[in-house]
C-alpha cells in the first residue's frame, strides 16, 4: 500500500504502464513521488524532464510539470527552463544510454555549472527501449543485441565521473534497494545545487534474458548479492569489487549556486552596465 | 523619432530581439554569427533577461526551448554546421508548438567551408533540415534596419503560431554596418503567445482554438500541470499510437499555417511596374541585383527586382503573377541554384527563368548581374 498522499502525484488514469514485468523502472518512480510527497512539494512546482528511452516515459505517468525531450536532451532542456523559472524543482529523470552516451556532454556541463536541479539515471546497464543493444554502461563482457560475443568496452562509473564533473550531491542505489533510492532522491531534491542520483535498475526483457538472469527475481537477487555499502567496499579488495555495485553517497559539498550567481551579475550589469 | 545608429547587421539582431521581448538567449560560439551572442551577453542582464552560453548548438537549442516552455520568449544564433546540429531539436519545436527564434548566419558551405565568408547555402537547409516535413517560418534580412526589424517580425510570428521561426541572414548581412533609425518602444507591434484562460483542472494543453487552430499555452510553474512530448500525442500532451488521433493532429498543425497565411506572405519589389525582366533575388545577393537594375535603368532596360523576404512559406502567388508580365525571370545565388527550382515551380511555366550562380563565395557582383540582364534581354 503506498504510503503518505502519493497519488496527487500520478497520472492515474495512464495505468497500467508501459513497461515489461519485472522492468525495474516503476519502483523508480515509485520512490520518486514519494520522495516528492515527503518533501512537501506541490505538483505544480515540480517539474520532471526526460530524454528518449524507457525511463525517459516516466514523466508521463506524473502528475506535475512535465517534459518528455529529444535523445539525451533532458539536461538541457531542463537548463532553460531552470533558468527561466528558478522556482521550479527540476528534475531530469534519464536512461543510461540516454545520459552518458548520446547526453554525456550536457551532463558534464550541467554538473559544472551547477543549476540547481536533481538528475537520475535509471541504469540497466543497457538500451532497453531500442532492443538490447550495448550502453556505456553494459558490464565489460556481458552480451546485449550489439555485443553477441561479449562487450569488449570498459563500464561507465557514471558517479565518478559526476563527482569528477563537479556535482555537489552525488549517490548511487539499486531498485531492490527502495529505502536508500528514496533517502537518496530526497537528499538530492535538497540540496542546492547539481545532485546526481544513479538507480541501478533491472530490465529482465533485455538484459536479463541474454546475461543468463532469467527472470526478474533471478535479477533482483543478483541485485541483493552483488551490492555492497560504501562502509563495506572499503575492506574489500578490487578483485573483490570486480564486478560489484558500490551504494551509498559518494558526495556531498557546498559550491555556490549557478542561478544565483547569475542574479549576482544581473546587478552587476544593471548598476555598472558595460561599455558599447 | 528614434535614435540614429550606425550599427552592423548582427548588433539589429541582437537588439530588434531585446525590443521585441527576448529574455533568454542560449548560443555557442561560430563564426559569422559570434557577434549575436557576444552583444546579447552584455545586453540581456541589464533587461533582467537570461543569456548563457551552453557546451554545443544541440544544448543551445533544447535550452531555449525549455525556456520558453517556461514563459519567456527565446532565441538562438548560429551558422550553417550549428545549424545543422539544431535541426533535431527544431523539430521538437515544430511538433511540440513552440515559439522560439532560430537566427542562421549563413557562411560558405558545405562542411565547415569558408567559415568568414558569404554564401546563401541554407536556403533548402532552413525549411527542411528537420526531419517529418512540416511548414516553417523562414525570414531572410537584406539590411541592417531590417535586421533589427525582421528580427522583431520572427519573434512576433513565433509567438502567434507556436512555432519555431528562422531568420537566415549571411556573413555580408551580418557584418555589414548601415545607418538605421531604432523605433521607439510605442511604435513597434509586440504580439505575445496566447494563454489559456481555463481552470488548471480543465486545461489541455493541445486543444487547439478552432477559429485560428492553435491551442493556448501555459507556462511551466503558472499552476497547469501538463506534459510535453515530440511524440505524436492528444489533446492532453500525451503520446498516442491512434491513426485518428495522429493524422489530426498533422492536419492542425497544417492548418494553422494555412489559416494565418495572410501574414505569411512577405516580398518586396522594385521598378516592376513596366519592367519586362525580372531579377529575383534574395539577402545580400538583392543588394546587388538593386544596383543592377539601377545601371540597367540608365541603359534603357526595363527590369525590376522581385525579393522574397519571407523565403517560406515561398512567396508563389505574387511571384506568379509578377512572372506573367515579364519576358523572362533571372535568378542570381550563391549557390548551386536552390532557389531557382522554388521559382521555376511556382510561376509554373509563366516565363523564361535564367539562372546565375557564384560559387566561388566571393559577392555577386552588379555588373554581373548586369551582363546577365544584357545577355537575356
Ligand atoms: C537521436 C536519437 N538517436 C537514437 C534514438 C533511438 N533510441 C531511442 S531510446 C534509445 C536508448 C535508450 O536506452 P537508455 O537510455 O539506456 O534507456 P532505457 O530505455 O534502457 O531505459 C535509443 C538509442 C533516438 N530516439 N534519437
Amino acid at each position: 500500500m503506498p504510503r503518505g498522499n502519493i497519488a496527487r502525484f500520478l497520472r492515474l488514469g495512464l495505468f497500467p504502464h508501459i513497461f515489461c514485468a519485472g522492468c525495474g523502472h516503476g519502483i523508480a518512480l515509485h520512490a520518486l513521488v514519494r520522495a516528492f510527497d515527503s518533501m512537501g512539494y506541490n505538483p505544480e512546482e515540480v517539474m520532471v524532464v526526460s530524454g528518449i528511452g524507457c525511463s525517459s516515459r516516466i514523466p508521463g505517468y506524473i502528475n506535475a510539470n512535465t517534459l518528455h525531450t529529444t535523445h539525451g536532451r533532458a539536461l538541457a532542456f531542463a537548463t532553460g527552463i531552470k533558468l527561466a523559472n528558478p522556482k521550479l524543482k527540476v528534475v531530469a529523470v534519464m536512461g543510461d544510454g540516454d545520459c552518458a552516451a548520446i547526453g554525456g556532454n550536457h551532463f558534464i556541463h550541467a554538473a559544472r555549472r551547477n543549476l540547481d536541479m536533481t538528475a537520475i539515471v535509471l541504469n540497466n546497464y543497457i538500451y532497453g527501449m531500442t532492443g538490447g543493444q550495448a550502453s556505456p554502461t553494459t558490464p565489460h563482457g556481458a552480451k546485449g543485441s550489439t555485443a553477441p560475443y561479449g562487450f569488449i568496452e570498459r563500464q561507465f562509473d557514471l558517479c565518478n565521473l559526476a563527482i569528477a564533473a563537479g556535482a555537489v550531491y552525488v549517490a548511487r542505489a539499486t531498485v531492490f534497494h527502495v529505502p536508500q533510492t528514496e533517502k537518496f532522491i530526497k537528499r538530492a531534491l535538497e540540496k542546492k545545487g547539481f545532485s546526481f542520483v544513479e538507480i541501478v535498475s533491472v530490465c529482465p526483457t533485455q538484459f536479463g534474458r541474454r546475461n543468463r538472469l532469467r527472470g526478474p527475481v533471478e535479477m533482483m537477487e543478483w541485485l541483493k548479492n552483488n551490492s555492497f555499502p560504501i562502509s563495506k567496499a572499503k575492506e574489500m579488495s578490487p578483485q573483490e569489487l570486480e564486478g560489484k555495485i558500490v551504494i551509498g553517497e559518494f558526495a556531498d559539498k557546498e559550491m555556490i549556486e549557478y542561478t544565483q550567481l547569475y542574479q549576482d551579475l544581473c546587478k552587476v550589469a544593471q548598476e555598472e552596465g558595460t561599455e558599447e | 523619432m528614434g535614435k540614429i545608429v550606425f550599427w552592423q547587421g548582427n548588433r539589429a539582431v541582437a537588439m530588434g530581439a531585446i525590443m521585441a521581448g527576448v529574455r533568454f538567449y542560449a548560443g555557442y560560439p561560430i563564426t559569422p554569427s559570434s557577434e549575436i551572442a557576444e552583444i546579447l551577453s552584455a545586453e540581456l542582464p541589464k533587461v533582467g533577461g537570461i543569456f548563457i552560453q551552453m557546451e554545443d548548438e544541440i544544448g543551445s537549442m533544447a535550452a531555449a526551448i525549455g525556456a520558453s516552455l517556461a514563459g519567456l520568449k527565446s532565441m538562438t544564433a548560429t551558422s550553417g554546421p550549428g545549424f545543422s546540429l539544431k535541426q533535431e531539436n527544431i523539430g521538437f519545436a515544430i511538433m511540440a508548438e513552440v515559439p522560439v527564434v532560430v537566427v542562421d548566419v549563413q557562411r560558405g558551405g558545405p562542411s565547415t567551408g569558408t567559415p568568414t565568408k558569404p554564401f546563401q547555402g541554407d536556403f533548402m537547409q532552413a525549411r527542411w533540415g528537420s526531419h517529418g516535413g512540416f511548414p516553417l517560418i523562414v525570414l531572410s534580412p537584406s539590411t541592417v534596419k531590417e535586421c533589427f526589424d525582421l528580427t522583431i517580425e520572427a519573434v512576433n510570428l513565433a509567438e502567434r503560431f507556436r512555432s519555431p521561426v528562422i531568420l537566415l541572414t549571411d556573413e555580408i548581412v551580418g557584418h555589414m554596418r548601415e545607418k538605421m533609425e531604432i523605433p521607439e518602444e510605442y511604435e513597434v507591434k509586440i504580439v505575445n503567445r496566447k494563454k489559456p484562460s481555463t481552470s488548471f483542472l480543465d486545461y489541455r494543453p493541445y486543444r487547439a482554438d478552432p477559429e485560428d487552430d492553435i491551442p493556448p499555452m501555459a507556462a511551466y510553474g503558472e499552476g497547469y500541470c501538463f506534459h510535453v512530448t515530440g511524440l505524436v500525442h492528444d489533446e492532453y500532451g500525451l503520446p498516442t499510437n491512434d491513426p485518428k488521433v495522429i493524422e489530426a493532429l498533422n492536419l492542425r498543425l497544417l492548418r494553422k499555417f494555412e489559416k494565418g497565411k495572410d501574414l505569411l506572405v512577405k516580398f518586396s519589389t522594385f521598378a516592376t511596374d513596366d519592367a519586362d525582366v525580372l531579377v529575383v533575388a534574395f539577402g545580400c545577393v538583392a543588394r546587388s541585383a538593386m544596383g543592377a537594375i539601377r545601371e540597367a535603368r540608365k541603359l534603357g532596360y526595363k527590369v525590376g527586382l522581385f525579393r522574397p523576404v519571407m523565403l517560406w512559406p515561398f512567396p508563389d502567388e505574387p511571384l506568379r503573377e509578377a512572372a506573367s508580365k515579364v519576358k523572362a525571370i533571372i535568378v542570381p545565388e550563391m549557390n548551386p541554384g536552390l532557389m531557382v527550382r522554388e521559382v521555376e515551380r511556382a510561376i509554373r511555366g509563366k516565363c523564361e527563368v535564367y539562372s546565375l550562380l557564384r560559387l566561388d563565395t566571393e559577392m555577386i557582383t552588379p555588373g554581373q548581374i548586369l551582363e546577365k540582364i544584357k545577355e537575356v534581354v
